[in-house]
């Protein structure tokens, strides 16, 4: 590559970073003072692009795009504000991350309703009025409106600092973001900040997705990828700093740039595609730079929340009801293939929750007791179902041989990454984690010789005895059991105790001669490994297994789950992940609107139950005792 | 022969000395107290000799064996427990738990998988929790205590490893009076009776003067006076530190 076509690289890669730098900032002023991480701030800026794509065709010209974004960026502002009032005000004072939850719904409602708003169609807006040519730019063309973008990051930036310096919000705003209790000691209204820095946050979401209409069509996969995006960009510049969001925008985006721009390289023999290497290089940037800065280029360390949320109780081994249930629940899941004889799909569902009782019980296991909260759980599932695949396409393995390779390949993935995990904590751990598990969908998806790319692995079918469905269930029912029993018994031995004590006081663990740190990469790896059996189960059962099934997505259901049954209690995640199994498969197959359904239904959950289905239930069974108690 | 012995220890941050050449021994038995004004570089010396803190210079030696640079986890394997200024129990655990986790730690048992962490060690939690007063509420989440009842929960958990010196930042910070002095009157009675090693910051001079057998005393990161109660109260630099001069609005009130 000539250094002139490096140069122009380098201008493309500072126009992509203005739109990255809007999303990314809007999600660090609101994690800043709110502590939400909003996952749904990928969708502000999709509906930022379909409703400044509807103003500039319906108006028209100069006024329809250029007052369009305007108008756009206002509109979205009071969505964001309307979000924050009629929602997450009345889940702040639920357990951390349970936000995360409600906002993952929001997700799927967005996505639902621009789907039936907009219809499926990409819709690709008009070219912006008064910058539609382009000029030569180191004997090449560059969009003027390229141009303006690189110029608009800057000063977007500009405004946000002098508004954050001299404004009276942006100093409580910058108060709260130091210390919010400080700031509501001292009088502060809350809810009108917090009112406010959502519907800033959203209005930039607003901003970034209406001035990308003139470049890219707007689309309803844009939700997840940008919010991908931003979460990278928020962590490699620093939680909370808004100079860190465009410096790390700006490196991003150029990184990118410059993977399309180098294409096919020879290295001696070697050829290397760089322009399929984007996905990988962006988060390898993240993770090295956590590893370097844990707080981000430009960020702090994030000063402990004061937990608002309910501690948590004492383990107490089962009672003698939850035993006569779990048993009840055993023979009847055992019995299942006979009573639904006549319904061979209830083996197919069952194994599916079985599968997701594993994931989820798995994550619950570094989640709950071990304080990890991992976003890229996907990771050691995919480790393991590529595991066992690879090796049946490779190799012809047997089955039991590919499914015993599933948990150890893993058990490697998961000391690998927990090894640098374990470093950091909340939120940077949470990125961390995410950044991994990207890494191992991107290195599936762009490593086609070995995995097929995103054709997957084909022809995974389980070998005699187990290639009938219903003894196949068996085998699944029975790994699952031994794998929530053995989670279960590691929790109540002495490292779960460990696990906890480094939790709940590190401080104090260190001082009674824990090594925190040991314990909790050794629970990661445990959590990784039996994982990645369910990953090994879910490819046999599916009889192939693609990208698609390792992403994103799948670490979110992770998380969903284990928050949806309550993250405090050890059956939790077990009743999490069936709800939620059950739930998808019922309403994916009922309507087409499926996710606003699931959205819907997670919300009201998450409204009813601040503290997951079985947290709530144990709950009122305690005060339904003190009542009773009181009244004798 | 001394069971602890701190050698010349320093600690700057930025440009404030914390902690400036400062000298002394603890003889095995002795409960001595360090005190001295806000800001004097008490909790600084306790960090370094604990391991949370690594000194500029200077040396910390435990019956012989140099600790500088050793990780908290490893100090308190050699035989020294430590409280904190704000006591820290794990909460979401029982009260005898907090001490079995100790005890399972000090056995090292932590890397087990089997066998229920509740059933090991329990005799011994509840003889610890006895001596501190607590055993009636073993089987209370610690998060439901009373401060004072933790803080004595903290002290049985620091008792878990036979501990031969105990540190104790502030052991009566944030109680009530009555309960200070039976805190204070206790941890006496357990290192008169086990033969360890004491030493504690303390802002109650009642207590201090009451139990310590000898009073250390820090101003400004500088050691300035060593010696038993008696030689403390008469000594004119301490008065100073503590009372002041009397000069500072003298110019003032001279216009």
């Amino acid at each position: 590559m000539s250094f002139n076509a490096f140069l122009f690289q380098a201008l493309n890669g500072l126009s992509a970073a203005s739109g990255l730098f809007f999303v990314a900032a809007g999600l660090s002023l609101i994690f800043g003072v709110t502590r939400i991480v909003n996952i749904a701030h990928g969708s502000l800026y999709m509906i930022g692009t379909y409703i400044a794509y509807s103003i500039a065709t319906k108006v028209g010209g100069a006024v329809g795009f250029w007052g369009g974004i305007v108008l756009t960026a206002l509109l979205v502002a009071l969505i964001g504000a309307a979000i924050e009032i009629l929602l997450l005000r009345r889940i702040y004072k639920a357990p951390e991350l349970f936000q995360l939850l409600a906002t993952f719904a929001l997700v799927l409602v967005i996505n639902d309703a621009t789907l039936w708003i907009w219809g499926p169609e990409d819709l690709l807006g008009p070219r912006a009025p008064g910058l539609t040519g382009s000029i030569e730019v180191l004997g090449r063309r560059l969009p003027t409106y390229d141009i303006f973008l690189i110029f608009v990051g800057p000063f977007v930036l500009w405004m946000l600092h002098l508004a954050l310096a001299k404004t009276r919000f942006g100093r409580l705003m910058r108060a709260a973001t130091q210390d919010r209790e400080m700031v509501g000691a001292l009088g502060v209204n809350q809810a009108m900040l917090f009112t406010g820095v959502f519907a800033l946050g959203a209005l930039l979401a607003g901003l970034g997705g209406a001035l990308q209409i003139a470049r890219e069509p707007a689309t309803l996969a844009t939700d997840l990828i940008v919010i991908g995006d931003a979460f990278v960009v928020v962590v490699v510049g620093g939680m909370g700093s808004i100079s860190g969001a465009y410096l790390a925008a700006v490196i991003i985006a150029e990184v990118k740039a410059l993977c399309i721009g180098l294409g096919v390289v020879n290295f001696g023999g070697f050829t290397v595609n760089f322009s399929k290497l984007t996905l990988v290089a962006e988060f390898l940037v993240m993770a090295a730079v956590l590893i370097a800065r844990p707080y981000g280029l430009l960020g702090r360390e994030q000063v402990a929340v004061r937990s608002v949320a309910e501690p948590e109780e004492p383990l107490r081994p089962a009672t003698a009801a939850t035993k006569i249930a779990g048993l009840i629940l055993l023979v009847v899941l055992v019995c299942l293939p006979l009573i639904a004889k006549n319904s061979p799909y209830t083996l197919v569902l069952g194994i599916d929750v079985l599968i997701a009782v594993l994931f989820a019980t798995s994550l619950h296991f570094i989640m709950g007791p071990g304080g990890m909260h991992s976003f890229g759980h996907a990771a050691y599932f995919g480790l393991g179902a590529y595991g066992a695949a690879l090796l049946v396409k490779w190799f012809a393995a047997p089955m039991g041989l590919a499914l015993a390779a599933a948990p150890v390949l893993a058990l490697f993935g998961a000391l690998l990454f927990g090894w640098f995990a374990v470093r950091l904590s909340g939120v940077y751990l949470a990125m961390l984690t995410l950044a991994f598990a990207q890494i191992v969908w991107a290195a599936v998806f762009q490593w086609e010789t070995l995995t097929g790319g995103s054709n997957g692995v084909l022809g995974v079918w389980p070998s005699a005895p187990f290639d009938s469905r219903g003894a196949f269930y068996f085998l699944t029912l029975a790994l699952a059991v031994l794998g929530v029993f053995l989670l279960r018994k590691f929790l109540f031995a002495p490292f779960g105790y460990a696990m906890r004590a480094g939790r709940d006081s590190p401080l104090r663990a260190e001082a009674i001669g824990l090594d925190v740190k040991r314990v909790h990469w050794l629970a990661f790896a445990i959590a990784g490994a039996v994982c990645g059996i369910a990953g090994g189960l879910f490819a046999f059962a599916k009889g192939s297994i693609s990208p698609e099934t390792i992403g994103v997505s799948r670490s979110i259901d992770g998380l969903v789950m284990v928050l949806l049954g309550g993250i405090q209690t050890l059956t939790g995640p077990i009743v999490g992940a069936s709800v939620y199994a059950v739930l998808q498969d019922f309403m994916m197959r009922s309507t087409e609107y499926w996710r606003a359904l699931l959205g819907g239904i997670i919300l009201l959950l998450v409204l009813a139950f601040p503290s997951g289905i079985v947290g709530g239930f144990v709950k009122l069974i305690s005060r339904r005792k003190t009542t009773s108690k009181a009244a004798s | 022969m001394s069971d602890l012995a701190i050698r010349s220890l320093s600690k700057t941050f930025g440009g404030v000395r914390a902690v400036n050449e400062v000298s002394f021994d603890i003889k095995r038995g002795e409960f001595l107290a360090l005190i001295g004004p806000n800001g004097a570089g008490k909790s600084t010396c306790f960090n370094m000799i604990n391991g949370q803190l690594p000194p500029d210079s200077g040396e910390i030696l435990f019956e012989g064996a140099k600790l500088n640079g050793k990780k908290p986890r490893d100090i308190w394997r050699l035989g020294i427990g430590r409280t904190f200024q704000v006591a820290a129990t794990f909460n979401s655990m029982t009260v005898i738990e907090n001490v079995q986790m100790a005890l399972i730690s000090h056995a090292n048992q932590v890397y087990r998988l089997w066998k229920p962490a509740s059933s090991l060690h329990r005799e011994r939690a509840l003889e610890l929790l006895a001596q501190v007063g607590m055993q009636d509420a073993a089987d209370r989440p610690s998060r439901e205590l009373a401060y004072g009842d933790v803080k004595r929960v903290e002290l049985a958990i620091a008792l878990a490893n036979d501990p031969r010196l105990l540190l104790m930042d502030e052991p009566t910070a944030g109680m009530a009076p009555k309960e200070r002095n039976d805190l204070i009157a206790l941890v006496k009675r357990l290192v008169i009776e086990k033969g360890i090693s004491v030493l504690f910051t303390e802002h109650s001079m009642d207590v201090v003067f009451a139990f310590a057998d000898r009073i250390i005393v820090l101003a400004r990161g500088r050691l300035i006076a060593d010696g038993d109660a008696k030689s403390i109260r008469d000594n004119p630099q301490v008065r100073e530190v503590y009372f002041g001069t009397g000069k500072t609005f003298q110019k003032s009130g001279a216009h």
